[in-house]
């Protein structure tokens, strides 16, 4: 049976629909449930980051008040904020596209990605001045500055946490930069913006994972 | 492609749709007209030849095909990792060196290990069976997202080559469970084969949340959760721990390689870091993961016991829900690895009492199970063989579970062959006889043909007979001390291990001859007949082989999938009309 069967035995079939759905509305139901559970595991995933983290900081309250001091809290707050404002952004594009504004898609997309740029800029400078003193992660650590001896241990999660958070970053510029490729070419619309809301839920989820970082390594004390 | 047999102004199917309140899309249907159809016996176009060429298999996204290459990758697996389990067994009828050093000895056991448990039992039956039988038992025409359940195909063979790369640059001899700190500093190459299981984390995590969001959003017209067949259940109870553990371990794993790149040091006590910490996290994944295994051969054996025993199930909402208590519980009692990890006494209290615990859902599904069968036409079908091998074998496997639950035993019983014997109890007696009852189950309509009822029989009682010689006589000398993994053992032991190092040889006998008929089935197998077990559930109301896209109009399910109270001649599929 070929699809064109299928799309008058199930009536109202756009374009966008894939065979196997009723109509579009179960099908954009079902992508963002897709979404949803997978950002669940994403949340047990940085679960175990946390955890570490967690134990440690119990086991050595002491460490984690010493540590802390390095980290530039300026520098964490400049990027919380860059953070928080792309995922308003990235709402934005959403709006937009549920609005038919072909150019406010492109554009949202565009500042947050921008925005996500400025922030692993930031962190650069961040890894780039502690390898510059000898912070390195476990044991290739060689600073001096922390008189504590599992200082390399703070600095081990540390880098776990906000690198893995980086590649997801990444990740998702990744994915803005497809968007906006398939957005130019007028993919998407009021009748079907699944992958802008899925991104951008996945974008929110990457912001809210970095506001528990921020506090939690640069805010103690 | 279904002929219309007769067109019903659907009075009695308009009651039932109404009265289920089903609505599809916005608007609640009334009246809805039904079509009866009978399927097509022997149909000319199928899935498996509706698109020819190997092109046509590697780049689909039809779910049955996805689930039949999955077929062949564990079958290849399986094969592996039980030649290596016969080498171990071969190598043990001596007390000393029989044919093979101690280094390799390490190497093998691992690896039959890690082969068994990531490459065979986590996917054997969601990503198998369920990937095939799923979509068609809610009546839709495939899994919500197609693509991604390819992908995950592909992800898992992209760990099976991180993991064959780490075979063949060293191999590992940590055990696949690959404890810090000997794993974070022994040589092999252990680091492509975490990876090699952390790239196959992902394969497991999109084959749940695909199987998560097709049960919530593909149900056909009518099938409301009270009518998902129990398979569904157990498949989506599997789902949920699969999304939710499996991540754990991917960090673990994760954080585990960069221990051995960067030297991070948070498993590494000589950096200041805890190897207890890794045992948590380790069991925090591994210990549900069990669930994965295990909880999925439920649901078969559920299908299997109601079809066979023309009976209704009995306890639908209990075996239902057992499934999901056994999810949650899973997930509190991973400390009962680590009872003499040196955690606190009153976590290892806890952790045993809830340990206690999952013995309660478990046996409501056995006391159903029976339940179900009292009074039944049992009919001794190769699937009903398996489902009743699986009772008996698992009953056994999830009694000695609960005796290494309880604490003073477990310090008696930690690390010896006790526990090899109770773990393959449960996953070899228990898990492989529900993929098996599963496979022999729904084999017709796989592949449209029937396999030799009587080699079937032949081979289970090959199987049954070999598994228990090899493995009973484990749990008396791990009772009497004989701790697992020794390459070299005292001489007491040796009746044990050659009875069992035999047992192994009778269960290889019978997985050949299982492979022999099934080959032979599949090549030149009579026909099967549409509906061969005269089953009432919705998968088997469709040609076998399965059409291409499972079902030509969407359909209407009127029925429960286990009402044998009513005859097979009021049984056919409801299917709702062009425009509903």
């Amino acid at each position: 049976m070929s699809s064109s069967d299928i799309a008058i035995d199930s009536g109202a079939h756009n374009s966008h629909v894939q065979h196997h759905f009723v109509n579009s509305e179960q099908q954009f139901e079902s992508s963002k449930m897709g979404m949803w559970v997978f950002l669940v595991t994403e949340i047990l995933f940085f679960g175990g980051l946390f955890l570490a983290y967690i134990v440690y900081r119990a086991w050595n309250p002491e460490l984690y008040t010493a540590a802390s001091e390095e980290l530039n809290t300026i520098w964490g707050a400049v990027n919380t904020l860059v953070l928080i404002g792309s995922s308003l952004t990235v709402a934005m594009a959403i709006r937009s596209a549920q609005m038919n504004q072909q150019k406010g898609i492109v554009i949202n997309l565009a500042i947050t990605i921008a925005l996500a740029c400025v922030f692993m800029v930031i962190k650069y400078f961040e890894y780039a001045h502690k390898f510059h003193l000898g912070i390195f992660p476990g044991e290739y650590y060689t600073y001096t500055g922390i008189d504590h001896p599992k200082a390399n241990i703070f600095f081990s999660i540390y880098y776990m946490m906000t690198g893995l958070h980086g590649i997801h970053v990444l990740i998702g510029i990744g994915l803005m930069i497809w968007l906006i490729v398939k957005a130019r070419k007028g993919a998407f619309s009021s009748e079907y913006y699944t992958p802008v809301e899925i991104t951008g839920l996945y974008w929110h989820l990457v912001d809210v994972i970095w506001i528990f970082l921020f506090p939690l390594l640069y805010l103690i004390d | 492609m279904a002929t219309t047999s007769s067109f019903t102004t659907g009075k009695i199917s308009a009651e039932t749709i109404g009265g289920n309140g089903v609505s599809l899309g916005e608007k609640e249907v009334k009246k809805l007209k039904i079509k009866r159809f009978e399927p097509v016996e022997e149909p000319q176009i199928h899935y498996l030849n509706a698109e020819k060429g190997l092109w046509s298999w590697l780049s689909t996204v039809d779910h049955k095909r996805i689930g039949l290459m999955y077929l062949a990758a564990i079958a290849v697996f399986f094969l592996i990792g039980g030649t290596l389990a016969v080498l171990l067994r071969t190598e043990l009828l001596t007390p000393a060196k029989t044919f093979m050093d101690a280094d390799t000895y390490n190497q093998i056991f691992t690896l039959h290990g890690a082969i068994m448990i990531f490459f065979f039992l986590v996917p054997s039956v969601p990503a198998v069976l369920g990937n095939f039988i799923l979509p068609i038992q809610l009546g839709a025409k495939d899994v919500a997202f197609p693509r991604l359940n390819l992908a995950s195909f592909y992800i898992y063979l992209i760990g099976a080559i991180f993991a064959f790369v780490s075979i063949t640059t060293g191999g590992i001899d940590t055990g696949w469970t690959f404890y810090t700190p000997y794993s974070s500093s022994t040589g092999g190459n252990v680091m492509m084969m975490t990876l090699g299981v952390f790239i196959l984390g992902f394969s497991s995590i999109l084959t749940g949340v695909n199987f998560i969001v097709t049960i919530h959003k593909l149900r056909a017209p009518g099938l409301t959760w009270n009518k998902l067949p129990l398979n569904l259940w157990g498949l989506y109870a599997t789902s949920i721990i699969q999304i939710l553990a499996t991540p754990v371990l991917a960090i673990t794993l994760l954080l585990l390689t960069m221990e051995r790149a960067l030297g991070i040091g948070i498993f590494d006590p000589a950096l200041g870091g805890d190897p207890v910490l890794f045992q948590h996290f380790f069991w925090f994944y591994s210990h549900p993961a069990v669930y994965i295994m295990i909880v999925p051969g439920f649901g078969i054996i559920s299908e299997v016991i109601s079809t066979f025993s023309r009976k209704t199930i009995f306890g639908y909402w209990a075996i239902a829900l057992s499934s999901l208590a056994i999810a949650f519980i899973g997930f509190l009692v991973w400390g009962h690895h680590m009872f003499t990890a040196g955690q606190s006494s009153l976590a290892t209290m806890v952790f045993s009492f809830l340990t206690f615990l999952v013995g309660i859902p478990t046996g409501i599904k056995i006391f159903n199970w029976l339940a179900t069968m009292y009074k039944g036409s049992i009919q001794l079908s190769t699937p009903m063989l398996y489902a009743l091998i699986f009772l008996f074998q698992f009953t056994i496997g999830g009694f000695t579970g609960v005796m290494l639950g309880a604490l003073s035993v477990d310090i008696h019983l930690h690390d010896t062959y006790y526990v090899v014997a109770h773990f393959h109890y449960v996953m070899m007696g228990g898990m492989v006889m529900a993929f098996l009852a599963g496979l022999h189950y729904w084999w017709p309509k796989m592949f449209g043909t029937m396999y030799s009822e009587f080699w079937a029989k032949v081979s289970a009682t090959l199987v049954f007979v070999g598994f228990n010689v090899t493995f009973f006589p484990q749990f008396i000398m791990g009772a009497q001390g004989m701790p697992r993994r020794y390459y070299n053992y005292i001489d007491q032991f040796q009746p044990f291990h050659v009875t069992s190092t035999i047992g192994s040889y009778i269960m290889a006998v019978g997985f050949t001859i299982m492979a022999i008929y099934l080959l032979h089935a599949l090549i030149k197998g009579r026909k099967a007949s549409a509906n061969p077990w005269g089953s009432r559930a919705l998968e088997w109301q469709i040609p076998s082989p399965a059409p291409a896209h499972n079902f030509d109009h969407t359909p209407v399910v009127l029925n429960g999938p286990y009402d044998y109270h009513r005859p097979m001649s009021e049984f056919q599929m409801g299917v709702a009309d062009k425009k509903h």
